[in-house]
């Protein structure tokens, strides 16, 4: 019931294109994450969905019917914004039942379902509460409370863990990901977190100047980028790019090599480096090189690494698991 | 920060404005409480005596004193109810994005610019004169008599006129309270379902209610002190149909020359003021403290 079809959709603002003409499926109860830099048009294309902007040319199908002209109310999505929205006059009971009003639900409906929410969502100690008298997280729960009541054929979320502190975004993704479990619900979630994309999503749209990058699941593009931009978008740290001599070598305009598939000895390896800085996270270290006539690569060693600033190492790429890019940046097979 | 030292010197160096400011209002209060005790009529200089409460017993019964209060009250009341609706509705226009918005938003608050008394002529012999007046030839080209408005509705003319001059101020307070209405806000009640009227009255109405307030305890301060209006058109009259409380002290120091009468009406306004702030404080306060 909650497909999500993007025919050839485009957004102009006056002679600037934000999106050129998308296409883009979604199924039914995937969850789906939006991720690319800022001003990539995630969030306009997110809004496009929504209705609260009005697509310049194409159409959109939720359920299998045209919803490009119908106003956002009667669309049956449920959104969750950057600022959570929350209406400040009003406590948190009456802003999850707010939608059920507005839908003309009688008040004993109202009351049992803002229950189950405030239920599932940990938050039946605070509904008398205002939401400047919550923190953060519970902010959040509610806006996703007020989301959920509504029993709607989707979620779209505006990067939501954007406000939050880095450990309750950690809490609050896996919380969001346990929903998703729970509700079997159709979710797009936009975000320029790629930790935020790789650790959720079904589904990951990169998104670059409005154009669709690539589409995949997570460990596909993770596998197979199929340009420079995903490539260096998607993985923490960031894909190391060689190019010159050492890419010729290949084949290759530019080779790409992830810092988790490099080995370090004293002994034997393709390249000579010298250690920059070493930043030791215990679970990880990573290391920054210089490799004289190839240029600066990052190393990630699993575990604790022993490697001082200057100490020269050698470095051998692991087999297989080189990236090779043409000159106009898409992959080579 | 604000050590025991920086606090201590502060208020050193606060003293000189706070006493001023403190003898400037004690002084004059203080001066009207001794002389609303006297009777002192400027016609028989010298002749001063004390009367003990006899100034006060003497205003209050006053058969204009009942009138005068009931008309200060619907003055007030009037203008805010004409500010606070007319100014939310011109917010809500001028919210909207359109050609020469902001020449527009200069010509409304032009009003508030243009002093009372001249307000109060240009509305007398330009717009509600029953011969000359602009109302009068609208009325007489539609085929209707004129209104001789001073004559036949003389306190809500003076109403029409005080609401003109604060109307502006009104929709200037509002307009920027609207404009810091959170847009996402506007858009999740969109999605949840919410109308045009419906986030008019659960969103922005709410959101507006503290500037609202704000709008009302300024205006109230002002309004119960309008005085030029009333001198410049109908003198208080006909008979003391527009006849305020402070039009009545007016007359009590300046026409009839009875100091001690007047006093005793400036205290017994300066209650009236102090009982209008509180009942506003209790009913519309709260608003404020968030």
């Amino acid at each position: 019931m909650g497909s999500i079809v993007l025919d050839n959709v485009s957004k102009t603002f006056g002679d600037a294109v934000v999106i050129p003409a998308i296409d883009l499926d979604i199924a039914d109860g995937e969850f789906v994450v939006f991720v690319g830099p800022s001003g990539c048009g995630k969030s306009t294309l997110l809004r496009l969905i929504a209705g609260l902007e009005d697509v310049s040319g194409g159409r959109i199908l939720i359920d299998g019917e045209d919803m490009t002209e119908t106003p956002p109310a009667r669309r049956r999505l449920a959104m969750v914004f950057q600022s959570y929205a929350l209406y400040p006059h009003m406590s948190v009971r009456g802003n999850i039942a707010f939608p059920l009003k507005m839908a003309g639900l009688a008040s004993d409906v109202v009351e049992r379902k803002v229950a189950d929410a405030a239920r599932i969502l940990n938050l039946t100690d605070y509904l008398d509460r205002k939401p400047r008298q919550l923190s953060g997280g519970q902010r959040q729960r509610v806006a996703i409370g007020r989301a959920i009541v509504r029993d709607p054929v989707a979620f779209l979320f505006d990067e939501p863990l954007s406000n939050l502190d880095a450990a309750l975004r950690v809490a609050m993704r896996l919380e969001i990901s346990e929903l998703h479990q729970q509700l079997k619900r159709t979710m797009i979630y936009v975000t320029h977190d790629q930790v935020e994309a790789m650790t959720m999503a079904d589904k990951i749209v990169v998104l670059n100047a409005g154009r669709v990058e690539q589409v995949g699941s997570p460990l596909e593009l993770y596998r197979n980028p199929k340009n420079l931009f995903v490539a260096g978008f998607i993985g923490s740290p960031r894909m190391n790019f060689l190019s010159g001599e050492a890419a010729r070598k290949l084949g290759a305009a530019t080779i790409g090599i992830r810092p988790e598939h490099l080995a370090l000895s004293t002994s034997d390896g393709l390249w000579e480096g010298k250690v920059g800085v070493a930043e030791h996270l215990g679970s990880d270290t990573y290391l920054h090189l210089t490799i004289d006539g190839v240029g600066p690569l990052t190393a990630r060693m699993s575990g604790e690494f022993a490697a001082r600033p200057g100490e020269t190492l050698r470095i051998a790429p692991e087999a297989g698991k080189i990236h090779r890019f043409d000159d106009k940046g898409m992959a080579l097979s | 920060m604000a050590t025991l030292h920086t606090r201590a010197s502060a208020r050193l160096m606060m003293a000189p404005a706070v006493i001023l400011l403190l003898a400037w209002m004690i002084v004059p209060l203080g001066m009207t409480l001794y002389f609303s005790l006297l009777r002192y009529n400027l016609l028989m200089p010298g002749m001063e005596s004390f009367t003990g409460l006899g100034n006060y017993v003497y205003f209050l019964t006053d058969p204009a004193f009942g009138t005068a209060l009931a008309n200060t009250l619907l003055l007030v009341g009037g203008v805010l109810a004409i500010t606070v609706i007319g100014g939310t509705g011109l917010a809500l226009l001028l919210d909207q994005p359109f050609f020469g918005r902001g020449i527009v938003r200069l010509l409304v608050i032009a009003p508030f610019f243009v002093m009372p008394t001249v307000s109060a002529l240009v509305w007398k012999t330009m717009l509600m004169h029953p011969v000359n007046g602009l109302f009068a030839w609208i009325a007489r080209s539609l085929g209707f008599a004129p209104v001789d408005w001073f004559a036949d509705l003389p306190l809500l003319s003076i109403i029409l006129i005080v609401a003109w001059q604060w109307l502006p101020f009104a929709t200037l307070i509002l307009l920027t309270a609207l404009q810091s209405l959170d847009e996402e806000q506007k858009e999740a009640a969109e999605m949840d379902g919410a109308g045009a009227v419906s986030r008019f009255v659960y969103i922005v109405l709410p959101h507006l209610a503290r500037a609202m307030t704000v709008v009302v305890l300024i205006e109230t301060i002002f309004l119960l002190s309008v005085f030029a209006e009333i001198l410049v058109t109908t003198n208080g009259g006909p008979g003391v149909q527009t006849t305020t409380i402070t039009y009545l002290v007016y007359m009590q120091a300046l026409l009839q020359f009875d100091v001690g009468g007047a006093s005793a009406g400036g205290i017994v306004a300066v209650v009236l003021a102090n009982i209008v702030a509180i009942f506003l404080i209790r009913l519309i306060g709260k608003n404020l403290d968030r």
